[in-house]
């Protein structure tokens, strides 16, 4: 089923504006032109929905997330943000486009580990909204508080394990109020209780949650592992073998027979990886 | 493979790595200073403090060391030149002396060194293990510029500290070199000593002196900075970057310095 089709999508969303749009977009590994990972890809992404793309380690995921968050840019096909294409885009338009979506990474979200918990979260803020000092401290202070991370604070990186670090990534990609979140493999590493914690999370914050402004945020997930995510996920889609596969909804992906989406479902631990890695 | 090609062939391939490493630092310089221009003042609240914090650690907390470095050349190459000019009856030249040695070379080239050993080589660690641990991209993603938030807060850093350094440098070693001098009971006054200092120095040297050493710092930071961050590296690549970065530097430095004697010798 392709996520265009009016079927696919739940029938608020149907009309709401696409943030993200991808036209026949080929993904290259890295953005810098040389190893193609995934072609073709047509996706639109709505405002406040929640999309979940699984694919075997090394099928493009992360790559997919940098060009949807405007890190490099999709080698053929076109870009949309938040309804525009992002060739029109002049510096200071691409820039505002961008500070509209949060990336989070995988394996410990790729934190400042010359930072602080609190200035890690504080940096996007100071740097780019240079407000009161007070005002800073106060959102901080908020996303502390939503993420449970006020207690280590002050502690660096290196002092606090993998699944803080995790969260770290989160809250200083909440920091600028995003509307898009992307988050890439975010349980890698995490046990039951925290995996219960991020799911947790992001579905009150697609719900539209204090710490947003209580504005419902669209929330895209690349994965390995579409179990947590399956009664999570409102939209569904493939990487396979360099292809852009659409799944649909719930209840389309647990009636598919697709091998590789029964893997994904199904894999305990290892998921053969993609040939493209 | 005949033996002429044998010697030709590396050669060539030295000759050509030196072009491209070349073209990189300047592409990187411009892109550095096109940064400086354009974002000197934006996100001034989280630039202005690393700019200052960069300024403490290649400045005040080398103090120490430069203090001792500064004494020890006084003592023994500044204090014993002053005792052989007035045992040679040419005590009126050391001024003349003392300036070109302590004020246009010894000081700047010794403030430098001291720096790209202590921080310039840090440099390439921290920013080397950044980009390999992925911090880089990071700020991408939130669309802060790394050149701005992490090249240019060290590039106008390193300039102000090897500037101030040399400064500090340069008084250390009169006095300490004159205190030396005076202890060896050399027939110098020290209102003569500083007197004929004060003659010997003009304004060229003073500007010069700024300029010099600026540039001293902006190129060790810009070398150290592009060794660590222009290209992709893992973790094992980050000590020969560094070697890199030491290297080159030096080589910057005293080509500099070799440009700097020219325009001395046409004023």
């Amino acid at each position: 089923m392709n996520a265009d089709s009016p079927a696919a999508e739940p029938p608020a969303a149907a009309s709401a504006t696409a943030v993200i749009e991808l036209i026949e977009a080929t993904v290259v590994a890295g953005g810098a032109g040389q190893t193609v990972l995934v072609e073709g890809i047509d996706c639109r992404i709505a405002a406040g929905e929640y999309w979940v793309i699984g694919g075997p380690p090394g099928s493009g995921k992360s790559s997919l997330l940098a060009t949807m968050a405007g890190l490099c840019r999709p080698s053929k096909g076109t870009l949309r943000l938040f309804g525009r294409d992002t060739a029109s885009f002049d510096d200071g338009e691409f820039l505002a486009a961008r500070l509209r979506i949060g990336l989070v990474f995988e394996n410990g979200g790729r934190v400042f580990n010359q930072l602080t918990v609190r200035e890690n979260i504080a940096l996007p803020l100071r740097y780019h909204q240079e407000q009161r000092p007070a005002a800073t401290e106060e959102r901080v202070k908020e996303i502390l508080e939503a993420t449970n991370l006020g207690p280590l604070a002050d502690r660096l990186p290196g002092q606090i394990t993998h699944p803080w670090r995790q969260r770290v990534g989160l809250a200083r990609a909440l920091a600028l109020h995003p509307e898009v979140l992307l988050l890439d493999n975010p349980l890698a590493g995490l046990g039951p209780q925290d995996s219960r914690w991020w799911t947790g999370f992001l579905a009150r914050l697609s719900a539209g949650q204090d710490v947003m402004g209580r504005r419902s945020a669209t929330v895209v997930i690349a994965t390995h592992d579409l179990r947590p995510w399956s009664r999570k996920g409102k939209q569904f889609a493939l990487l396979k073998e360099g292809c852009w596969l659409p799944v649909g909804g719930q209840t389309e992906l647990a009636g598919s027979d697709e091998p590789l989406l029964r893997e994904l479902l199904a894999a305990e631990s290892g998921v053969t990886p993609a040939v493209a890695s | 493979m005949s033996l002429p090609a044998r010697y030709l062939d590396p050669i060539g391939r030295n000759i050509i790595r030196f072009l491209r490493t070349a073209q990189g630092l300047i592409a990187f310089t411009l892109i550095t200073l096109g940064v400086a221009l354009t974002k000197f003042n934006a996100s001034a609240g989280v630039i202005h403090p690393l700019v200052r914090s960069q300024i403490y650690r290649a400045g005040l907390r080398l103090l120490p060391m430069i203090s001792f470095l500064a004494c020890a050349l006084g003592l023994m190459i500044i204090g014993q030149m002053v005792a052989l000019l007035t045992r040679v009856g040419a005590q009126n030249l050391a001024g003349t002396v003392m300036v070109t040695v302590v004020v246009r070379e010894l000081g700047p080239l010794a403030a430098a060194l001291v720096v790209l050993a202590r921080v310039g080589a840090g440099y390439v660690i921290e920013l080397g293990t950044a980009r390999a641990q992925g911090e880089v991209e990071a700020l991408e993603a939130l669309c802060i510029d790394p050149v701005h938030y992490l090249v240019l807060p060290r590039m106008l850093g390193l300039a102000l500290a090897i500037f101030s350094l040399t400064v500090y440098f340069i008084i250390t070693t009169l006095v300490s070199g004159y205190l030396f001098a005076f202890l060896q009971d050399v027939p110098l006054l020290p209102g003569d000593y500083f007197k004929q200092l004060a003659m010997a120095l003009t304004w060229q040297d003073f500007a010069l002196l700024a300029l010099k050493t600026c540039s001293f710092g902006m190129v060790i930071a810009v070398v150290s900075c592009y060794q660590g961050l222009a290209q992709p590296l893992r973790l094992e690549d980050v000590s020969r970057a560094t070697s890199r970065a030491v290297v080159q530097s030096v080589v910057a430095c005293v080509f500099l310095d070799a440009l700097f004697i020219l325009v001395y010798l046409t004023m």
